[in-house]
């Protein structure tokens, strides 16, 4: 039986991690994941969970710590934002080179300078190579579900690589909503034991993790890290087949929202998606074939699927909530193009920057940028292929 | 049973740190592992900092390691340990797990005295039953001999070269071991691979010692230092016997000088034969002799005052008796 609860996303993200009941957890405070980590610090004062927690220095330690946990051979997590995310960026190369399937949510908040507390995906993104898996969530009950199905992913057999929880800082993560709760042993039972590979700490069988690898080998060993992540899109549906069944909640690669006969659409991340929804429902109703199409699975991204669900669209905007600063598009248009380029008949596509430092997304802005979507495909013409929304010039 | 520390009997241990890495002939840390591996009379897992050790002795498919054993990268041994000494306790405390484990990291002077400082820190402060060895050459040697805040006073680097306007290193030293202790960790050392006994001793006791501890080894580097290339017994040697890296331990707070030398050697017998403080045997640096000299006794008398002020008390009143 589902619990019926009014939360916040770091509330629920905290309770999922609670029924998860990890062996190490390593903790640093930074807006606006500090609640996160706080509430579960709090389990562990209770005895509520088995879990030993390390109060480290610094984000860099924390993945530090997280890499020997888990190589000891164990079930570890952590939580952080933003510039906690860049102190750790060096080590998240390592977690994952490493086959570490250390699992922790991000709660999305906007990169310094200048410094803002609130929530964009510049964090994310800057970590979107780093050979992470990403699963992103629109609303806390999403977040709750993500974080649980996180961890069957990370630690399937076929893949064993570190998962990033993403939810945006302050809409998300400090707003309550109606969520349902899984029952625990349900929880615990779709999760289930956690099984090593390689742990340091069986000293019968001495492992060396981290070793030297030079040009004659390098290559083949970032070969063998690619092939995996090939396998993760898989697994996250059978993960969300099983999910299905203790939850009720249907989950893929992505959403497609009204997309099928869909002549305009948007792609967009995370929150922004549901105010995004009620206005192409809006469309829908004077008769204008708009669709969304919200991805889940970020990284590895599922290119071909993406592709295949947009292609018969005549204009598409991605809306970006980061900027890539290199000179050209946002993060996520540019891997929307790129699912796009093998079609020779695609949707005119073009890209917005919203909502940077937590600047509110509005449903007006959802209903401009489809007015220019329908503009386009009434003229053929596309008069700016990027631009800031919502802001001041 | 421990295994009596005398050569006949360690000489049956199993070398746990095989011969065929890939470090320079000569060098002194694995001299150093060597030793503190076959002090231990448990089993040991092992972090290692990115540095010279780290690089030469697990190069993929070879391992010299037959402990397990992990880098993850230069400024966070600490960390990575703790880590693994966290989940230790989580997997004992849950009946997953029986075997007595200790947990050891060695980092060079540049992964430990400066870029692993804060890590190294924050893993003592927060009290994980560990051990951390320095093994310090006195300068980052991976990279290629440049200046860390080991690198002693005057010493010519590649970063702080012996140019013809400033004459090399031109700070003291950091004194990391005494800072370790200032964080009131129950065991904190100074040793060296001359002092064999001394150094596994050290090992023994602090592996005893539950909470974290910290050990600095002396470890010469021929290459870094510009010696001959089997001088890294004799150059650590002189180094204790003109007192400019002391033999000593601080435990639970009282400071004891583990090996006094009957006659401190003038400080110049240890700079003399390395390359690196070729250029201070010069009339015009002969002032940089003389400062080097007297940190070294400013600091030894220090070291002296500190083991009076903190001697059990009735070693203090024999003391006084005697004088
Ligand atoms: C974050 C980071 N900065 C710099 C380096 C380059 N680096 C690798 S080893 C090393 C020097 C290590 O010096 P030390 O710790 O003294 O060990 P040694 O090589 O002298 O044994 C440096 C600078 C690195 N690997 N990582
Ligand atoms: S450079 Fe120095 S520290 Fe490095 S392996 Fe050679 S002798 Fe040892
Ligand atoms: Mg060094």
């Amino acid at each position: 039986m589902a619990r019926i609860v009014a939360v916040t996303g770091n509330e629920a993200v905290a309770e999922a991690l609670k029924q998860i009941n990890p062996d190490v957890c390593a903790a640093y405070p930074i807006t606006p994941q500090t609640d996160m980590m706080q509430r579960f610090a709090g389990f562990v004062s209770d005895g509520k969970v088995k879990t030993e927690i390390i109060l480290v220095e610094s984000e860099h330690s924390s993945m530090s710590a997280c890499i020997g946990a888990s190589a000891a051979g164990g079930r570890v997590i952590t939580a952080t934002s933003s510039q906690g995310l860049a102190l750790m960026w060096e080590m998240l190369f390592i977690a994952s080179g490493l086959r570490l399937p250390i699992i922790m949510p991000v709660v999305n908040r906007a990169l310094s300078a200048p410094l803002n507390i609130h929530g964009d995906h510049s964090d994310a993104m800057g970590a979107r190579d780093a050979g992470w898996i990403q699963l992103w969530s629109e609303n806390t009950q999403e977040a709750y579900d993500n974080t649980i199905q996180a961890f069957r992913i990370g630690e399937h057999m076929d893949i064993r690589l570190p998962v990033i929880i993403c939810l945006d800082g302050f809409i998300i993560s400090h707003s309550i909503e109606r969520i349902e709760y899984i029952e625990d042993s349900d929880v615990r039972n779709f999760v289930g034991d956690f099984k090593a590979v390689n742990p340091l700490l069986d000293i019968r069988h001495p492992v060396s993790y981290g070793p030297l690898i030079l040009p004659d080998y390098y290559m083949e060993f970032m070969r063998a890290h690619a092939e995996p992540m090939a396998k993760v899109p898989k697994v996250v549906l059978d993960v969300a087949k099983d999910f299905e069944k203790i939850s009720g909640r249907k989950y893929g690669l992505f959403e497609a929202y009204r997309l099928d006969d869909a002549e305009i659409g948007l792609v967009i991340l995370n929150s922004a998606a549901g105010t995004s929804k009620d206005v192409i429902d809006e469309f829908r109703n004077k008769g204008i074939k708009a669709g969304l199409l919200k991805p889940r699975l970020y990284r590895p991204f599922p290119y071909a699927e993406v592709g295949e669900a947009l292609k018969h669209l005549k204009a598409v905007c991605v809306l970006d909530r980061a900027d890539a600063f290199g000179g050209s598009f946002g993060p996520v248009f540019i891997d929307i193009a790129a699912s796009l380029y093998p079609y020779k008949e695609r949707p005119f596509l073009i890209n917005k920057i919203y909502g940077l430092g937590g600047r509110d997304y509005l449903p007006e802005h959802a209903a401009l940028v489809l007015d220019e979507l329908a503009e386009i495909v009434k003229t053929g013409k596309v008069k700016t292929f990027k631009e800031y929304i919502g802001v001041r010039e | 049973m421990a295994t009596p520390l005398s050569l006949k009997e360690l000489s049956k241990k199993e070398i746990l740190f095989t011969p065929g890495h890939r470090m320079c002939a000569g060098c002194g840390a694995p001299i150093i592992v060597k030793m503190v591996l076959l002090a231990a009379d448990y089993p040991v897992i092992a972090s290692n900092a990115t540095g010279c050790l780290e690089v030469s002795t697990c190069i993929s498919d070879y391992t010299a390691w037959k402990i397990p054993w992990i880098h993850s990268a230069f400024e966070n041994a600490a960390a990575t340990i703790s880590g693994v000494e966290t989940m230790y306790r989580s997997l004992k405390k849950q009946g997953k797990i029986n075997d007595e484990i200790k947990f050891i990291s060695f980092g060079g002077d540049g992964g430990t005295y400066d870029i692993g400082f804060q890590s190294l820190s924050g893993a003592m402060e927060r009290g994980h039953d560990m051990l951390y060895i320095c093994y310090d050459n006195g300068a980052y040697m991976n990279t290629g001999i440049q200046r860390s805040s080991a690198t002693p006073f005057g010493a010519d680097t590649t970063t702080c070269p012996a140019g013809d306007v400033i004459p090399g290193k031109m700070q003291q030293r950091k004194d990391l071991t005494k800072i370790m202790a200032a964080h009131n960790i129950p065991y904190a050392a100074q040793a060296s691979p001359s002092h064999w006994g001394d150094l596994m001793k050290k090992v023994r006791k602090a592996l005893e010692i539950k909470g974290p501890k910290f050990m600095n080894v002396i470890a010469p580097c021929n290459r870094g230092w510009r010696s001959k290339t089997d001088d890294a017994i004799t150059l650590s040697r002189l180094a204790v016997e003109t007192c400019c890296w002391p033999l000593y331990e601080i435990e639970n707070g009282n400071t004891k000088i583990t090996f006094k030398p009957r006659e401190k050697k003038p400080l110049v017998d240890f700079l003399k034969p390395q390359g690196r403080f070729k250029h201070l045997f010069t009339p015009e640096n002969e002032w940089l002799l003389k400062e080097a000299q007297e940190q070294v006794d400013k600091n030894w008398e220090r070291l002296l005052a500190e083991e009076a002020c903190f001697a059990p008390k009735e070693t203090k009143e024999k003391a006084s008796k005697e004088q």
